[in-house]
């Protein structure tokens, strides 16, 4: 980019179209007590060189040689090269979003392929792009079961991501909506299906878990349609590790599917931008929120793609639409788009196989540790587990940065009654050394005096 | 085409036709004819009530939406299921193709509606025709 400062003349010029004198001139009008007197206490300016220098020594601090074990809803995958070489053509990158959409046929079938693998793997017959990420997601895949069912009450698991459950929060503070949570059984980490068939009633419009759940526990989800349907709510299930989708079997009894899908080729990139998306079963279709592009025929009967049913969205229905998202992830879906079609059917199932046994590994290595031990183990796990330890997270955590290692992530804060637990998290790039490591770091307690 | 002599009509564009305690409501020739194409009805369930004047539903063409309003205050007795799959009824016969049927609450209300003769006038003057 080039950096084009204004001449004194330009200003001159700008100066005297307006009728100004000078710059004081132009801000004479705000109150001399609101202006400030003296530089701005900023550095001086650099050049080009400089600030190439800059960010170079600032990009050193960067944590890059470490090994992260932080999942919990954002996670370490492998990023073909290829992923940024083509989201990066301008073709993509500027026409990001198509606002004339059927004049970017390119575009417009990018997003249609994705919607198509997404409805494939999630079992869904529909499937937008997009929505911002996995919590929003699971927030709008709730309204959208209360504009369906007429209700006004949802169920949400305690197992469901803890922030997404603040951000849904956020979505109907100022709705006529009220939700209950449900608790998870302590020695298997699933939702407590018996206090579910008691919280669920003839006024729920939803019932929202997630699966994997927040403690890495595959959900028993047909034993939850079943509760939800009986009484007419929607099963909501909520995806925030879209690579389990390769072994986990999909969650077709669910009525809406919201998911994070930052696991196909998305950077972490210090917490966003992600992708959500939600995906339904079809009679759901016209109240799902979002972009959906649809596959039709043009007048020479070729192949050609349209942004449908955009008569749910706030340009067409105002204050009606089903959802103001607008904007959409699409250049960010685009990424998942070509994440899915390198690794193909096949790759995606191989690389989930590649975290289930990364993952089992690593839990029994850390666990097989003196005082340490697995929680939840009575049902099956995908790549993230929880370790129960008799020391403080606090104090082995500082050995592990030694070792350049970010160990779990502390559960206390959400659930207090997890004491000394920590979520653990194993992807395929995660090195079988770093694992044994951890767990030499965490057998080499202090020995109490 | 003609608006029915037996209707009378809203300002909304709505028509109705009153039997006993039961009013038929689809939307009018006008109505259809600038809405265009219609693709989709968006409909009330048989039991929920209406209000005479707030919006019971949508009717959706190629590019528009467009709220439906009830003429009359009552509870939904019946839906035209026919449209779930032939919106299309609506342009070819907007006079036939009814939407719902209420049961009034209050008969007078149908009195207080447009007949064809003043509807006509309206759309008339509305169009500057």
């Amino acid at each position: 980019m080039r950096y084009l400062p204004k001449s004194p003349a330009e200003r001159e010029q700008m100066l005297k179209a307006i009728g100004a004198q000078s710059i004081d001139d132009l801000f004479a009008i705000i109150p001399a007590e609101y202006r400030l007197t003296r530089d701005l206490d900023v550095p001086r300016q650099q050049a080009e060189s400089e600030i190439i220098a800059y960010f170079k020594a600032a990009g050193q601090k960067n944590a890059t040689d470490y090994t992260s074990f932080l999942g919990a809803g954002a996670y370490r995958h492998y990023r073909p090269v290829i992923i940024d070489s083509l989201v990066q053509r301008g073709e993509f990158l500027t026409s990001y979003t198509p606002y004339q959409a059927e004049i970017t046929q390119g575009t417009l079938q990018a997003i249609f392929e994705f919607q198509t693998m997404i409805a494939e793997l999630t079992g869904m017959d529909v499937a937008n792009a997009s929505m911002y990420d996995g919590s929003t997601g699971a927030a709008e895949a709730v309204l959208m079961a209360m504009r369906v069912t007429g209700r006004h009450k949802a169920v949400v698991a305690s197992t469901v991501h803890p922030e997404y459950r603040e951000v849904l929060a956020t979505y109907l503070q100022h709705r006529d909506l009220a939700t209950a949570q449900i608790g998870y059984v302590a020695e298997s980490g699933r939702v407590d299906l018996d206090a579910l068939a008691a919280a669920v009633t003839e006024e729920t419009a939803a019932v929202l878990v997630q699966s994997p759940n927040f403690f890495g526990v595959i959900e028993d989800i047909p034993a939850i349609a079943e509760i939800a349907h009986k009484r007419g709510a929607l099963l909501i299930v909520s995806i925030a590790e879209a690579v389990s989708l390769g072994i986990v079997r999909p969650p077709v009894e669910a009525d809406i599917v919201s998911m994070e899908a930052q696991s196909f080729g998305v950077a972490l990139s210090y917490g966003g931008p992600f992708c959500g998306v939600i995906a339904a079963k079809e009679q759901y279709l016209r109240q799902m929120p979002g972009r959906l592009a649809g596959q039709t025929v043009d007048g020479n009967g070729n192949r050609g793609f349209v942004l449908t049913l955009s008569t749910r969205e706030q340009h067409i229905r105002r204050e009606k639409a089903t959802s103001n998202i607008c904007t959409n992830q699409a250049l960010v879906a685009l990424m998942a788009t070509i994440f899915l079609t390198v690794y193909g059917k096949e790759g995606i199932r191989e690389l989930a196989e590649h975290n289930l046994a990364k993952a089992a590994y690593a839990g029994k290595t850390l666990s097989a540790q003196p005082g340490a031990k697995l929680l939840f183990e009575g049902a099956p796990h995908f790549h993230e587990f929880v370790l129960q330890t008799q020391e403080s997270p606090a104090q082995w955590t500082q050995r592990l940065l030694d070792e350049k290692i970010v160990g779990g992530i502390e559960l206390t804060r959400w659930y207090p009654e997890l004491k000394n637990a920590t979520l653990w998290c194993a992807t395929e790039v995660t090195p079988r050394e770093a694992i044994d490591q951890a767990a030499k770091v965490l057998a080499a307690a202090p020995v109490e005096a | 085409m003609a608006y029915p002599a037996n209707y009378r009509y809203t300002k909304e564009h709505e028509w109705i036709s009153l039997e006993g305690k039961i009013g038929t409501v689809g939307i009018t020739d006008y109505a259809q004819n600038s809405l265009g194409d219609i693709v989709y009805v968006d409909v009330p369930k048989v039991g929920d009530s209406v209000t005479a004047n707030a919006s019971f539903g949508s009717v959706e063409s190629v590019k528009a939406v467009s709220d439906l309003y009830s003429p009359v205050t009552g509870t939904v007795t019946a839906v035209n299921e026919e449209l779930k799959t032939s919106p299309d009824k609506i342009n070819e016969a907007p006079h036939e193709a009814w939407i719902i049927k209420v049961e009034l609450s209050d008969p007078s209300e149908y009195e207080k509606l447009l007949d064809a003769a003043a509807y006509e006038k309206f759309v008339s003057e509305e169009t500057g025709a």
